[in-house]
């Protein structure tokens, strides 16, 4: 076996993002060893790339018409009720203190003429929720809570990738993996760990998702026997930038379309006044005339929203429905413009869209439309846990943030990612430090390790002689046209094919070079996540039959009702994945009374 | 657009380090990072870069394009290539060199870890008010990406290596965004900035403000700003002689804002 550093923690954090920063405060703030791994270097994470806002019922716009008790109806109606409602109800009330701690750590929101935080109107919500700084909202968070941590002293490992969680038993002990810089091997122990990882978009060909978002901590936790949930749910951001080819996949805030941006087709058409696009649940509750939507920017008590705010899933089905019906933009999207709110306005409240369509794409938005297509953007599914302390399934095991499911159900509403990472990273970061305190440190046989240690090497000495990016290509192009927005059995039954091929002759994959800063390297280990996932996406979309939130069955268009009672669950079985189904847990009535109302 | 252009890389991992040539495909839209994944898909995956979210919002891809400090992501190839289709791409010059164009940056996190973070008092009144026209400055810094290209540009830094005087124009922006906070309270963020961050080794030649990708006015709004304060604390006889009488200074934190009748915003 080859040497490894190795280090000792209490509580061990994979991931630093906004879920592990603020659970490496909550662990520290609670006087215990805490290490935290981050993929690439401090403050780079995905969250950096949030743009719109943190929602969180502060009611600052509306006064108390808005609360907990709405943000918590509208999460529920946005996530087609397969969210864990007890989920909700936590993230609804305390995503009001998180904002509010933020700016005790020194966010600095945008704020309205009384002084208070800002907050815009978005997809699904019924009220102005979004605390928002301009269109960098993910950048201040980020920053705030990484100069918070540092502030605390936590130890950080860059440039770290954890491949692999050890185990005692049952219960998970530390985690083994590698540094990018030098290419050591590293064995955290640990007496409790915390993935946020965050979410997995590289599997397909156009995604907002960075290189680290390859399903490690999904990945991890199903290989460990932990259990997945809503692995199906994959969201398409309505927007995302489709010329030139370089910045396919990039986010377009849904801000834009918060800030008044409308969306009209080839023929000039605002196609989200097409009634066949609008819900039935959410029929009344927006404008019906492009009068009422314009006269709603500068009144919001006395009109109702424009249907450009209904949430992802139905504006990503609607634009894609219009390109199907070939009234499709120059280069096969839909045009969202905003230049109607003039460029003073554009420029201060939307810079970095300014500045991305300006330097990326030469287009002047306050003057031009951009041409839009939805890109993968976001996972809903995830490790499954429970509501109060982010725990798994297994024990020692919790996670947070967007490798955790349950909170946002089938579909996620915009602004709701940002409070999510610091409700349940406290949480966890609260409950690991407790489990902590109690547990000592397990016992780790080193099979593991060496076993881990095999499978990160193979790739120097492998005769296969397989070239990761081309597997990695391949999987792209299958997944972007089996399990995209509109998925069918024979789409899916080809796709998961072509997976299950791909599995394989990654089994045969070779790379040249040595293990310092070796892209090639660790793009070989990280596929292994990205397939393994893909797999679990794929079957679980097959084994769902019915159209709900992201999931859009063309051959079963309908919602089911026995459907919406059940989440999927994947787990380990005799080395196969095995999906089975779990009740999805009954609203008390208290709860349920709000939904109605 | 050429069809074909030329990549010159850095390559290795020190200083017996060579340049190497790559031909690259183009494509509309094309960015210097497009070009160097390019590279690592199909012609060699050893090829070391730093990325994360390629639209200019991480600041991980730093890098010098034709000997200029740039994100890669935000570089069209066509404004770069010269007649020949060339583009020469090299590491950050004032970081220790790990390989290829990556650069070990950690000083910076270091240096970071040495400021004091924003301290408001327990008294302060909550929910805290301020206005849109008094946190729009310090805004302004907080759109820093620390991709560290104004590190890298520093003369101070990149020429004489002070890196033990002077925290550099991105720690200058930092402590400006907190010593402009409408409700920060740190009584010694002036005597760090004289001292050990070495505010005064700056001497405004604004190559930082330059290359900075979120266009923050670095030298004219931050560097100059916190010069004047460490100037009027330390350095004004008549100031000196009313602290000399009257005790240090305490930093002074404006009156809050009236609470208005309702909380109804725009």
């Amino acid at each position: 076996m080859e040497s490894y550093q190795a280090y000792e923690h209490d509580v061990l954090i994979i991931g630093a993002g906004g879920a592990g920063l603020r659970a490496a405060i909550s662990v520290m703030e609670a006087g215990l060893s805490c290490g935290v791994v981050s993929k690439s270097l401090l403050g780079k994470a995905h969250t950096v790339m949030a743009e719109g806002g943190a929602a969180a019922a502060l009611g600052n716009m509306e006064g108390e018409a808005d609360n907990w008790q709405v943000h918590f109806k509208d999460t529920m109606l946005g996530g087609q009720f397969l969210n864990n409602p007890r989920t909700v109800e936590i993230f609804a009330k305390e995503a009001i203190e998180r904002v509010l701690e933020l700016e005790e750590y020194g966010a600095v929101f945008d704020r309205t003429p009384a002084g208070l935080i800002a907050q815009r109107p978005f997809g699904g919500h019924t009220y102005r929720r979004l605390n928002h700084v301009g269109d960098r909202t993910g950048l201040e968070l980020i920053r705030t809570l990484q100069d918070k941590a540092v502030s605390l002293r936590p130890t950080f490992y860059m440039e770290t990738t954890v491949t692999r969680l050890l185990k005692d038993g049952e219960r998970i002990v530390g985690a083994f993996g590698y540094n990018r810089q030098n290419g050591e091997f590293i064995l955290f122990k640990a007496k409790a760990v915390i993935v946020a990882t965050g979410g997995w978009g590289r599997m397909y060909k156009f995604t907002s998702n960075s290189w680290e978002s390859t399903g490690d901590g999904a990945s991890m936790a199903f290989e460990a026997g932990a259990e997945l949930m809503d692995m199906e749910m994959v969201q398409f951001h309505p927007t995302g930038m489709l010329w030139p080819p370089g910045v396919r996949g990039i986010l377009v805030t849904e801000g834009v379309r918060g800030e008044g941006g409308i969306l009209r087709n080839s023929k000039g058409e605002r196609f989200m006044f097409n009634p066949d696009y609008m819900p039935p649940h959410y029929k009344g509750n927006f404008a019906e005339s492009e009068g009422e939507a314009h006269a709603w920017l500068f009144d919001k008590e006395k009109n109702r929203r424009p249907p450009e705010l209904l949430p992802r899933d139905v504006v990503s089905r609607a634009i894609y429905k219009e390109v199907l019906a070939a009234r499709q933009s120059e280069h096969g999207g839909v045009y969202l413009d905003v230049s109607h709110r003039g460029a003073d306005y554009i420029k201060s409240k939307l810079p970095s869209m300014y500045e991305q369509f300006h330097a990326l794409g030469d287009i002047d938005i306050t003057k031009q439309p951009m041409e839009v297509y939805p890109t993968i953007h976001y996972t809903m599914g995830g490790i499954r846990t429970e509501p109060e302390t982010a725990e798994s399934s297994l024990p020692g095991l919790y996670a947070a943030g967007e490798s955790a499911a349950g909170l946002h159900g089938a579909n996620r509403l915009g602004g709701n990612s940002l409070t999510d990472i610091m409700v349940f990273g406290k949480r966890a970061g609260d409950a690991a430090a407790a489990y902590a305190r109690t547990a000592s440190h397990g016992t780790m046989d080193e099979s593991q390790i060496a076993d881990e240690q095999s499978v990160l090497l193979d790739p120097f000495t492998n005769s296969g002689g397989e070239n990761p990016y081309t597997i990695s290509q391949e999987l792209q192009e299958a997944m972007q046209k089996g399990a995209f927005i509109a998925k069918t059995e024979e789409g899916l039954k080809e796709c998961l094919a072509i997976i299950m091929s791909l599995q394989e002759r990654a089994k045969q994959m070779r790379v040249p070079g040595d293990r310092c800063y070796n892209p090639g390297w660790q793009t070989a280990r990280d596929l292994r996540f990205t397939l393994k996932v893909s797999e679990v996406i794929v079957r679980s979309a097959l084994e769902r039959k019915e159209s709900r939130g992201a999931q859009w069955r063309l051959d079963y268009p309908e919602k089911s009702e026995e459907w919406g009672k059940k989440n999927l669950i994947t787990v380990k079985s005799g080395g196969e994945v095995k999906i089975t189904t779990r009740p999805v847990p009954q609203m008390p009535a208290e709860l349920k009374a709000l939904v109605d109302s | 657009m050429k069809e074909k252009i030329r990549l010159r890389l850095f390559r290795g991992v020190d200083a017996n380090g060579y340049e190497k040539d790559y031909e690259v495909e183009t494509f509309p839209g094309m960015v210097v990072l497009d070009a160097v994944h390019q590279i690592q898909a199909k012609q060699d995956s050893t090829v070391a870069c730093r990325w994360n979210c390629k639209a200019a919002k991480c600041g991980s891809c730093s890098a010098e394009i034709n000997g200029k400090p740039r994100l890669m992501c935000k570089s069209r190839v066509e404004d770069y290539y010269d007649d020949n289709g060339l583009i020469t791409v090299h590491p950050l010059k004032t970081f220790p060199l790990i390989k290829d164009l990556v650069t070990d940056v950690s000083w910076n996190y270091k240096k970071a870890e040495q400021i004091p973070p924003l301290t408001i008092s327990a008294d302060a009144p909550r929910p805290f008010r301020m206005q849109q026209m008094d946190v729009e400055r310090i805004q302004e810094f907080r759109k820093c990406i620390e991709c560290f290209l104004c590190q890298d540009v520093c003369h101070v830094l990149r020429d004489h290596n002070r890196k033990d005087g002077f925290f550099g124009p991105r720690h200058m922006v930092r402590i400006a965004a907190l010593e402009m906070h409408p409700l920060d309270e740190e009584p010694n963020r002036r005597a760090q900035l004289r001292k050990e961050a070495g505010v005064g080794f700056c001497n405004i030649t604004k190559c930082c403000t330059e290359v900075c990708p979120e266009h923050i006015h670095i030298t004219d709004n931050a560097i100059i700003p916190l010069k004047e304060r460490v100037a009027d604390d330390y350095f004004d006889p008549v100031r000196g002689l009313i602290r000399l009488i009257a005790g240090p200074k305490k930093k002074s934190r404006p009156a809050p804002i009236p609470k208005p009748e309702t909380n109804v915003g725009v």
